[in-house]
């Protein structure tokens, strides 16, 4: 039943951006089945001490607010106010000019006015009229101010998690406006009235305690990476045998556990655990600091320093040189925007060297922790690697900037560099789709849930054609990207906008063409699929192989 | 309701003018008290309101990156939409500021046969360009009437921007692009559907006003002509502090000089502070380059976290069993 209810693509089409002619001020928000997720159960937010837990339900007339919630939201406000320049001047500053109205992938893919980023600033400005400027307070409504009632609470609440802080409003805006920002501190507020989402609010308590969003036990991280291995040996007849919680390794390797769980994103991993066996790289996973991502991130600042710490505590404790990074996008803003400045600095480490090469990261050399994408180019680059990019001659690959490595890093050629390297068929989507004008996957900054399935396929819209567009064009069947929660959520939202349009991570191409010292004849590519062609000259070509392996 | 809104309190304004110099008699009043009390105001305002921004800290480095990022010496780097020197800074933030660099990638999202497509869209861009650009000039242009004697540059700008040569006086082509912009900015509002929805009253009004303000000038200097020997007096009274009233300045003069004054006193409690926001805007004026340089956060304070002591606790026994090794047996 609820299945057949979801719309089609061919209903989701039919957006309209006219705006109404009525005042949105006067239109409070109608709750949408399908676009908002699941209030949190109040275990989650009691386990890291969020305030005002509670049963509570979006669905719900009373949302049980605390008492005294204005005098909280108020003074949240002002605190934030005085504490985030971001914050004061983007309340200030917007000219209302439109610029960003068109290019959020909610608004566009969904049509409702309060999702142009403008708008939904809006939605919080007007209580900044209201009560913290002159104008607001002495000309009301006339200079666009509004009393903060209950409606507004829940306004705020369905767009704020309608907004997965992409940034890409903030790449037009002649200002830099950044929604992100507004929506963080939009949610930050929610937060302390105990409305937190189920699909939040659980991996950060899971982080908190357990150290990653999944709740992977320390033995349940062992024996999933043991699985992977059994499989990399299967492909390669390689065995490999990772470590954990080494102290005096080399490198601490972090990354999202999203990719010790689930396909693709499994892939992804084994690609890392091949290349740094075939390097022969000393480094150390860590069941403590078993997460890269950071869902804090999306709750409350504060939230997400207490689970960044974990990253350098541990490689304090280990006492590492330096720590690389895996594929993930949220991560990757946290790591390169407010790491160090939160937990830094990591001055007991040294300035990241790649072993390999010898090239020092000297943009990294402040926070010590190196994007592997960064390393892996390096390796490319300096011929270190045994490449057979005509493994993956089967895929027509095209590549996916992630919002947040785009907009809160720029890290655009050092994936491609490394999907040329091992890929031959590589063709990129519309420029206006890709690198800092890139959509996001819809699903972004905790709203990966299940139950608000349409909201997501609704924001993946432009993504979603931009792909099927190259699809059509070139016939690409791979989408390859660096982020944990891309790997999560494309495979649906390909089977919805463009079916036969697989997801991967970038390392799951570089592990399937890295040529590794001792390796069986691969038939089967990472998934355990045949690769395309070994098997039919298997026969002629076996006798050559053979002693081409024999003679090394 | 807004625009309605706005235009009765732009022609209020001028009634306001017109009737207290025309018919009260009030040349004083309008010619000295409002306009020294307006530029009052706008100083006073627009240097609190920067203050009241600059004590809010900037506690974490989040420039919008909108190109490659320094990285790998071989990988070309685009410093000027990803800065990572704050020479770097400077040009993105002159690219900003001088050329409205960020306006000029607007594109328009339209859906066309179920499938969402980008087209170009630079008319935004070049009316705002052009838009500000004028004032700039106009308000340049305007020195004349504070300095004796005008300054060689001034003399320029007026002879550059009067290249046409038509009619006497020579017609003032920023003048008129001033109106043109307003004028399709204005449009734009009332006739851009998703634009019309996100308008206020503080949209509108200070557009008209501005208008208001250039179309009044214009009257002056080609129609109603006033005597500007005597304006001169007038303005050059007000800026030696030693103010005084010129007889036979027609009332158009006192409308414009009204409005601008009502121009200065709202400006520093509008989003015409966009003006000093731009450069204060962290998105754009921070390099990107926290991973080398540590960012301080002036507020940063200690926050409980779970140690890995606690956790080992927890996990002990399982981590022993899976062969982790532990701090304690």
């Amino acid at each position: 039943m609820a299945k057949e209810a979801e719309p089609t693509p061919e209903e989701l089409v039919q957006v309209d951006y006219e705006a109404p002619d009525k005042d949105w001020t006067k239109t409070p928000a109608e709750f949408k089945k399908g676009m908002y997720c699941y209030g949190s159960r109040p275990a989650y937010l009691e386990s890291v001490g969020f305030p005002n837990a509670r049963e509570w339900s979006p669905n719900d007339e009373d949302w049980k607010l605390p008492e005294n919630w204005k005098e909280i939201v108020l003074e949240a406000m002002e605190e934030r106010l005085s504490k985030y320049r971001s914050f004061r001047l983007f309340m200030d500053i917007c000219v209302r000019c439109g610029a960003c109205a068109d290019k959020c992938h909610f608004y566009i893919g969904s049509g409702d006015p309060k999702n142009m980023p403008v708008l939904r600033a809006e939605l919080i400005r007007s209580v900044y009229r209201k009560y913290f400027t002159i104008g607001g307070k002495l000309l009301g409504e006339k200079a666009g101010a509004r009393e903060l009632t209950v409606d507004v609470i829940k306004e705020w609440w369905y767009y704020f998690y309608q907004c997965t802080e992409c940034r890409r409003c903030s790449v037009f805006c002649p200002y830099g406006i950044d929604q992100a920002e507004i929506t963080m501190v939009g949610r930050e507020i929610l937060n302390l009235l105990g409305l937190q989402t189920d699909w939040i609010g659980g991996p950060v308590a899971n982080c908190y305690k357990k150290g990653n969003h999944l709740g992977l036990e320390p033995h349940a991280i062992t024996s999933n990476i043991e699985y992977l291995t059994d499989d990399i040996e299967e492909i390669t007849g390689i065995t490999i045998e990772p470590t954990f919680n080494r102290k005096g390794a080399e490198i601490l390797f972090v990354t999202p556990s999203g990719d010790l769980f689930g396909d693709p994103g499994t892939y992804t991993a084994m690609g890392y655990l091949m290349l740094f066996h075939e390097l022969g790289l000393d480094y150390t996973w860590s069941t403590y600091a078993s997460e890269g991502g950071n869902f804090g991130f999306f709750t409350s600042m504060e939230m997400a320093k207490r689970l960044n710490y974990k990253i350098y505590a541990e490689a304090k404790r280990l006492g590492v040189k330096w720590i690389l990074g895996g594929e993930c996008g949220h991560m990757w803003r946290v790591l390169n925007q407010y790491m160090d400045t939160w937990n830094g600095p990591a001055d007991f480490m040294e300035e990241p060297v790649s072993p390999i090469t010898g090239t020092k990261f000297e943009n990294a050399k402040g926070t010590k922790m190196v994007h592997v994408a960064e390393f892996t180019a390096d390796l490319i680059k300096h011929k270190k690697l045994n490449l057979d990019p005509s493994r993956n001659d089967h895929l027509n690959v095209t590549f996916h900037d992630s919002c947040n490595t785009a907009r809160g890093m720029g890290i655009f050629e050092e994936p491609r560099y490394i999907i040329n390297n091992t890929c031959n068929n590589f063709f990129e989507m519309a420029s206006d789709a890709t690198r800092e004008k890139t959509f996001c996957c819809g699903s972004g900054s905790g709203l990966n849930a299940g139950e608000n399935i349409e909201l997501r396929m609704r924001g993946g819209m432009p993504r979603g054609h931009a792909v099927k567009q190259v699809q059509e064009k070139y016939g690409v069947n791979m989408l390859a990207n660096i982020c944990a929660i891309d790997r999560a959520v494309l495979p649906p939202l390909m089977n919805y906008w463009a079916p036969g349009v697989d997801v991967c991570g970038t390392h799951e191409l570089l592990a399937n063409a890295l040529v590794m010292k001792g390796e069986i004849k691969r038939t089967m590519d990472l998934r355990l699929e045949d690769l395309p062609g070994v098997e039919d000259d298997d026969d002629d070509a076996e006798n050559n192989e053979n002693s081409e392996e024999g003679g090394e | 309701m807004g625009i309605l809104f706005s235009f009765s309190v732009v022609v209020a304004l001028t009634v306001i003018a017109f009737a207290g110099v025309g018919i009260a008699g009030m040349q004083s009043f309008f010619g000295v008290v409002i306009p020294y009390l307006a530029v009052l105001v706008f100083l006073v305002g627009v240097v609190l309101k920067v203050l009241k921004w600059s004590r809010s800290p900037v506690p974490f480095s989040i420039p919008t990156t909108c190109g490659q990022q320094q990285s790998l010496p071989w990988i070309k780097h685009s410093k000027f939409d990803n800065p990572q020197t704050t020479g770097q800074v400077i040009v993105r933030m002159a690219l900003e500021v001088l050329l409205f660099r960020s306006l000029f990638r607007n594109i328009k999202t339209e859906m066309n046969d179920g499938r969402v497509t980008y087209g170009s869209d630079k008319i935004l861009w070049l009316a705002g360009l052009v838009f500000h650009i004028s004032f700039f000039t106009v308000l340049i242009r305007h020195l004349r009437f504070f300095a004796e004697p005008v300054p060689a540059f001034i003399n320029i700008i007026d002879a550059l921007d009067g290249f046409v040569q038509v009619g006497v006086p020579h017609l003032l082509l920023t003048g008129v692009l001033l109106v043109a912009a307003g004028g399709y900015l204005f449009f734009r509002r009332i006739n851009n559907s998703q634009v019309k929805h996100i308008s206020l009253p503080a949209d509108y009004f200070p557009l008209l006003l501005i208008i208001g303000i250039a179309l009044s000038g214009i009257i002056m200097r080609y129609f109603a002509k006033v005597d500007i020997v005597s304006v001169k007096a007038l303005t050059m009274g007000l800026v030696s502090l030693s103010p005084r009233i010129p007889d036979g300045i027609g009332v158009v003069f006192y409308i414009h000089l009204f409005l601008i004054s009502t121009l200065l006193v709202y400006f520093p409690f509008s989003k015409l502070m966009h003006m000093g926001g731009v450069f204060l805007s962290p998105t754009r004026n921070l390099a990107n380059n926290s991973r080398e340089k540590r960012h301080v956060n002036p507020w940063n304070y200690d926050v409980k976290v779970h140690t890995y002591a606690a956790y080992e606790d927890e996990f002990r026994e399982k981590m022993k069993e899976a062969g982790i090794p532990v701090e304690k047996e």
